[in-house]
């Protein structure tokens, strides 16, 4: 557990799908800052439905979600928004770059949303490229791409604007496994460069090692892996 | 909103990205927009130019009076009122006048003729009077020539028409006279176009038979006068065959007379605009249902919903703009090339001898630009709201259609509209505009297009569920019927274009067919003669010469006049002839108790001044106002601002007047047309232009004035559905370019491309099929609207429904072709692209 307080904090949540079936029910989580934790378990066990409801896009059966102390609960759809734009990032299995914006754009798009004038974003935008790997590629689109590239420029869009806690949802699925190894120790070095808590959702052990803690969502909840 | 402004930037970035990857979906948009703001900024501009230019032509005639005193009838009325009114308190100056209709020995074109006291009408109609030319000039501008019984003054249209020159000799024939005269000038204060005559009051009496008698008095008020004051006091000494009218007046009976026409050539190109609104829906429908995982990922880094919705509004409002700003340069084109080929009434012949030059008119312009603004807008709207309502984590997933197939579409709302626009139909006109036929035929449309996913639902489910062999066909089936929002949006534009094409061509076909019949009951005899009308016609002793001609089994002699009956209306029509009800298309009758006075009345005079058979009404035929009974109604196509009929033995007891102008003829047996109009003119009074015609000419003739009054209609109509139809292709098209995905993944599974393009030639014909069916059902009951309440609001006058099979067949096949067509066409381009290349792609 972390001794500071906790960016992201799970109270006794509880989710079922329509007709009924129970996902999770007494789940209990908190991340600090720094931590990386990795959430496993089998397909339709809800790890995505656990990220959408952190991140404000679905609500909760029971329980409470709060960032940075606020309770999700509490808060209109607006004010999660926000909340979502100032404080998370999002990296997702099928990348989700927008086809019509240069790479550039792509990344300062976040940056951009907080108010940030759009040359600076772009300039932002070019660093955060150029440390993910993709020097000098702000003006290219993203057709041009192969899938771990995409995946790069998720992950500099993902940390552009510095957000406390960062969500991934099956970020290497999509990729060859050597492709997938080299985004992931990215992926994991940039996190910790950022010193933003993350949780990285996924059922494949080689992804799950790259994170701190390793944890499994069952029906009642995460329960600690330990030697996987 | 201080906390979206940085969503602008990004906002900017994404309508540009989206433009940039798919600029001809933007354009086709823009360019329907464009279309439509054109063609009502034309409309309007003709409409408006013609009317200002006639109006104009109207205030020259009628110079500076404030008020004038008219006759009700051409006849005019007696002159002692004229020393009357000059005396009344708040009576500054008054100029009597006289007003005939005039012509010329050998030359078609009338002419106005205006007898004038010069001396008083330089206070009142100073644009009347002359300027004499050559020999006339040297005795100053107000000379001799004002006061010589033999001069006259004509306006240079009227020298034009004419084919003389100052100080030619001139035969001018009015009231049945012909007189010899000479042009001692010209009247430089006429307005261009306006054929008229001036001479001296007292020379027009003596020598066109008008002695003792005017037709109108212009008036010059006081000033400070007050005007309610002085129309009381002339109200009080008005004698029944005048009637006192103002520039306001005047201004309205103007506007009245074409007004109808005008506001439904205006409605007419709305509906051009209001295609391009379904067109710019189908467009944003198809941009969000593809962009839906966009959407969803923006919501997820922090846009608000509000801030799409601002996105796709500002998306439509840019098409708008820019197919406003477009359309705006497009219609002043359109509008000056419409007034060279057709004049300032498109062709409706409401403004005959007014050549208008075009005016541009700024705030119509900026009406139409906002109106297309809107309605890209407007367009735009659902699609907008649906893209905020999303939600993202189901729409990141990217699963298609968010309708579930098997659950019932929603049909209230469109029963609500259709509702609506029933009981709208049963309203009332307002200001003599049919404003809630209009909004009937609106909500019409809105519940008909509303309906669309459930009448797709229920035409639909019987296919998907039959047991077909091809899997292309099956195919199609199935899918059509699992996309269900897909669907509606494209049978939107195909219901839209249909069903106002199929209500406009039900319309015009029942229009022409019925007055095709009404002119085989009224052009029931075998000859037709009509005399000049200012030769005064054929006198009784003619009458009975003519009708003993070899060959005449029969002749029917006739004339008409006009009365009028209020300031604000056009004149009404008085038909004089020997009255035979199985001659008249009647509608209505009553039968005349003894001693009573019959008039039978069209249908637009019964609608316009409320008469009823039956009913006892006055009216001034004789100069003064006496009592008529109504004994019918009868249809008439002829009279837009009504007509009675009034047996001829009634006309000449009443009035005294046995002339007539003209007559129909019947033929004995075996008689041949030539060789009985040959003899009838041999007994001809020398110097009366007669004309002869026979039915079929005039029935030809006046067809081909109904095809004219309705050729920017058909033109009108010609372009709504050609935007409809480009519509449905970019709807189908975008459709099927959208599913390069599917296409790759059936390619991977083993369905060839032949096949393919088989299941896309069958989804776009049944989706068409679909369209079609029920923008004909749709546009059936949208033409009863156009037949039953907005035709007999505007114009008066009802009509027979008459369905022109071959026109919706052919458009029907059409539709289906052009939807059937698209989709293959672009089946075989998105098919061009690597099937391997397609499943990878991620949007």
């Amino acid at each position: 557990m972390a001794a500071e307080s906790p960016i992201l904090s799970l109270r006794s949540l509880a989710k079922s799908v329509p007709g009924g079936r129970v996902l999770f029910e007494g789940l209990n989580l908190d991340l600090a800052a720094g931590e990386f934790v990795a959430v496993m378990g089998e397909s339709g066990v809800g790890k995505s439905t656990l990220l959408n409801l952190i991140a404000g896009l679905d609500g909760a059966d029971a329980g409470q979600v709060a960032i940075d102390g606020v309770g999700l609960e509490t808060l209109d759809d607006d004010a999660r928004t926000g909340l979502r734009r100032d404080r998370i990032g999002f990296v997702f299995q099928a990348f989700h770059i927008l086809p019509h914006l240069t790479l550039g754009q792509n990344v300062a798009l976040p940056l951009v949303l907080q108010r940030a004038p759009g040359a600076e974003a772009l300039v932002r935008a070019g660093a955060m490229l150029d440390s993910v790997g993709l020097p000098g590629r702000a003006g290219d689109f993203p057709h041009q791409l192969s899938g771990g590239e995409m995946q790069r420029v998720a992950i500099a869009r993902a940390l552009v604007h510095r957000p406390g806690l960062i969500l991934a949802d099956e970020p290497t699925g999509n990729l060859d496994p050597e492709t997938a190894g080299r985004v992931l120790a990215l992926f994991a070095d940039q996190v910790r460069q950022s010193g933003a808590a993350a949780l990285l959702v996924t059922h494949s052990d080689v992804a799950a090692a790259a994170a701190d803690r390793v944890l499994t969502l069952t029906r009642t909840g995460l329960v600690e892996r330990h030697g996987g | 909103m201080a906390a979206d402004r940085p969503w602008a930037l990004a906002a900017r970035w994404m309508i540009l990205g989206e433009w940039r990857a798919h600029p001809m979906r933007a354009v086709t948009a823009a360019v329907a927009i464009a279309v439509g703001v054109a063609l009502g900024l034309a409309v309007h501009l003709v409409n408006a130019s013609a009317l200002n230019e006639f109006s104009q032509a109207v205030s020259t005639v009628n110079g500076d009076a404030e008020l004038q005193v008219r006759g009700v009838s051409p006849a005019g009325f007696g002159e002692a009122l004229y020393p009357t009114l000059a005396r009344l308190p708040g009576v500054a100056a008054a100029s009597p006048v006289v007003e005939l209709s005039a012509s010329a020995k050998g030359v078609g074109e009338p002419v106005t003729l205006i007898g004038l006291d010069v001396l008083r009408a330089a206070y009142v109609t100073p644009s009347l009077l002359g300027r004499p030319v050559g020999a006339d000039a040297a005795h100053g501008p107000t000379s001799e020539a004002a006061f010589d019984d033999n001069a006259v003054l004509l306006s240079q249209a009227a020298l034009e028409a004419l084919h003389v020159r100052p100080g030619d000799p001139l035969e001018l024939t009015a009231a049945g006279r012909a007189v010899s005269l000479r042009v001692a000038g010209v009247l430089p204060g006429v307005a261009e176009g306006q054929q008229i005559a001036v001479m001296d009051i007292a020379a027009a009496q003596w020598r066109f038979g008008q002695v003792g008698k005017l037709q109108r008095i212009d008036l010059r008020l006081d000033q400070g006068a007050d005007s309610g004051r002085v129309r009381a006091a002339i109200a009080r000494v008005l004698p029944a065959d005048a009637q006192l009218v103002s520039r306001e007046s005047e201004a309205r009976r103007s506007d009245a007379l074409s007004r109808a026409y005008r506001v439904n050539l205006d409605m007419l190109a709305l509906m051009a605009l209001l295609t391009g609104g379904f067109l710019v829906y189908s467009a944003q429908s198809l941009a969000v249902a593809r962009r839906r995982a966009q959407f969803a990922l923006l919501r997820v880094l922090g846009v608000r919903r509000r801030a799409l919705l601002g996105q796709v509004l500002a998306e439509g409002a840019v098409v708008g703009l820019a197919g406003g700003v477009a359309g705006l340069g497009l219609g002043l084109g359109l509008a000056s090339g419409a007034l060279a080929l057709l004049g300032g009434d498109l062709g409706g012949g409401y403004f005959g001898g007014v050549e208008p030059e075009l005016a541009f008119a700024p705030a119509a312009a900026l009406v139409f630009l906002v109106l297309g603004l809107l309605t890209a807008m407007g367009g735009s709207l659902i699609p907008a709201r649906e893209a905020a309502r999303a939600q993202p984590a189901v729409a990141l997933k990217n699963v298609g259609d968010s309708v579930d197939p098997r659950v019932a579409p929603r049909i209230w709302p469109s029963v609500l509209l259709l509702a609506a626009g029933a009981a709208a139909a049963f309203a009332p006109a307002v200001g003599g505009i049919p404003l809630f036929g209009y909004g009937a035929m609106a909500l019409l449309l809105a519940g008909g297009v509303a309906a669309m996913p459930w009448i797709a639902r229920t035409l639909l489910t019987p296919l998907q569920r039959l047991q077909v062999a091809g899997a292309a066909v099956d195919l199609a089936f199935k899918r059509l019927w699992g996309a269900p929002s897909q669907a509606a949006v494209a049978l939107c534009g195909i219901v839209a274009s249909t069903s106002l094409m199929v209500a406009m061509a039900v319309m015009v076909s029942s229009f022409r067919g019925s007055v095709d019949d009404w002119l085989g009951q009224v052009l029931a005899d075998d000859l037709y003669v009509r005399a000049e009308a200012s030769g005064g016609g054929f006198d009784p002793t003619t009458q009975a010469a003519l009708a003993r001609t070899p060959g005449v089994a029969r002749m029917v002699f006739q004339t008409s006049t006009s009365l009028r009956l209020s300031a604000d209306q056009p004149p009404l029509a008085v038909l004089i002839r020997p009255f035979d009800a199985r001659r008249m298309p009647m509608i209505d009758s009553a039968t005349p108790p003894a001693g009573a006075t019959p008039v039978w009345v069209s249908e637009p005079a019964a609608w316009l001044y409320g008469w009823k058979p039956g009913q006892s009404i006055a009216l001034p035929i004789s100069g003064k106002a006496a009592p008529f009974f109504v004994a019918g109604i009868w249809r008439d196509y002829s009279n837009q601002h009504g007509a009675v009929a009034l047996d001829s033995a009634d006309y000449t007891r009443l009035t005294g007047d046995a002339f007539r102008a003209g007559a129909a003829v019947e033929l004995a047996p075996g008689a041949k047309p030539q060789a009985v109009i040959a003899a009838l003119r041999a007994r001809m009074p020398p110097g009366l232009n007669v004309n002869f015609a026979e039915p079929k000419t005039l029935r030809a003739f006046a067809l081909r004035l109904f095809d004219r009054s309705f050729a920017v209609t058909y033109g009108l109509e010609a372009i709504a559905i050609l935007v409809g139809l480009a519509g449905v292709a970019a709807t189908v098209s975008a459709q099927t370019l959208a599913r390069t995905k599917e296409f790759g993944m059936l390619r991977h599974l083993g369905v060839t491309r032949a096949q393919i393009v088989a299941m896309l030639a069958t989804e776009g014909a049944v989706l068409g099929a679909v369209g079609v069916l029920a923008g004909i059902g749709l546009g059936l009951v949208m033409s009863q609207v156009l037949i039953h309440v907005v035709n007999p609001q505007s114009f008066h006058w009802t009509m027979e429904t008459q369905l022109p099979w071959t026109l919706l067949a052919s458009v029907a096949i059409s539709l289906v072709a052009a939807a059937a067509g698209t989709a293959l066409l672009a089946g075989r381009r998105a098919l061009s692209s690597d099937a391997v290349r397609a499943v990878r792609e991620d949007w």
